[in-house]
């Protein structure tokens, strides 16, 4: 079985305050030199049969409709060899 | 004629009774709705009720989306039926792209609940023809996702074409309801699609229907006259 990973992130231009959050919360913490932290969300999606173009194509396109909103959110999808 | 007025629940739905009572309390029939049957049962329209289907999973609103009822809904809808989404319905209406944008994390995080001061800027939908436009009301919010966001050229469409249908009223103080909640792009609360019979808010008129419980005020109770005169005179 081969896996592929969907990640999801907010757009640039969207304002993450969860990831400005933790950013502000590493100083605190003994986490110097990080200026900025973005929050995204990534799927590992165990694929039955074959990860072929077709297969590739389908998940996509469940990343467009489904596991991404496009209004707000970018998505990557990659093969874990 | 009475008018039917159906009230899905989606699992995870917490407004559904409130919406029908507010319903009730109207003038119409309210009409329970479940998310997995597509049939509708006739109803002459369908308010999405606030809460946290799927307990907001993915995204808020993004699996109820998908659920057999929203198919009907969707199609309805295009074909004129009024809908109303409120919170958690608002966000179900943006995920199934009857409406424009998408709703964020609050940029103060905190979930907020509280009487929120809104003005309604147009009495041109189903759902707001008894208001007056420019006319203040106070309804209860509550939320963690409320943030209302769309790209620059959605927003100036939906200034342009009279689609911002309540904006929160910054003209005040805090502590008397007064200010932008959650962060939305230009204070937007609600929105309605090009023809007017869809709505969606993230505040919740179903609240503040009687002077008894809720907020004491009634200022929710003209979503639901509203849309139940236009469904009698049609």
């Amino acid at each position: 079985m081969a896996r592929v990973v969907v990640d999801v992130m907010l757009k640039p231009e969207i304002l993450d305050p969860q990831g400005q959050a933790v950013q502000r919360a590493l100083p605190r913490l003994g986490f110097e030199g990080i200026s900025d932290v973005r929050q995204g969300k990534r799927f590992e999606l165990e694929v039955e049969g074959p990860v072929d173009e077709a297969a590739l194509a389908r998940i996509r396109e469940m990343a467009e409709t489904f596991l991404a909103n496009t209004v707000i959110e970018d998505f990557d999808v990659k093969v874990e060899s | 004629m009475t008018a039917r007025i159906g009230v899905v629940t989606f699992p995870g739905t917490l407004d559904d009774r409130d919406t029908q009572r507010a319903v009730r309390l109207a003038g119409a029939e309210a009409v329970p709705l479940w998310h997995r049957d597509k049939d509708v049962l006739g109803v002459d329209a369908v308010v999405l009720p606030g809460g946290f289907s799927y307990g907001d999973y993915l995204r808020a609103g993004a699996i109820s989306r998908f659920s057999p009822v929203m198919a009907t809904v969707i199609e309805q809808a295009h074909a004129g039926m009024p809908v109303l989404g409120i919170c958690n319905g608002f966000q179900v209406l943006c995920e199934a792209h009857l409406l424009p944008g998408a709703m964020l994390r609050n940029t103060g995080l905190h979930f907020v609940c509280r009487d929120q001061k809104l003005r309604v800027e147009t009495a041109g939908t189903a759902w707001t023809a008894e208001y007056e436009a420019g006319q203040e009301i106070s309804i209860p919010l509550k939320n963690i996702d409320g943030r209302y966001t769309a790209d620059e050229r959605t927003l100036d469409e939906l200034e342009a074409e009279g689609r911002v249908a309540f904006r929160y009223a910054t003209a005040g103080a805090a502590a008397d309801g007064y200010g932008n909640p959650n962060g939305s792009l230009r204070d937007i609360a609600g929105i309605s699609n090009a023809a007017g019979n869809v709505v969606g808010l993230m505040p919740h008129p179903e609240h503040a229907v009687e002077p008894l419980t809720g907020t004491g005020r009634t200022d929710g109770l003209a979503f639901f006259t509203s849309v139940i005169k236009k469904l009698v005179s049609a």
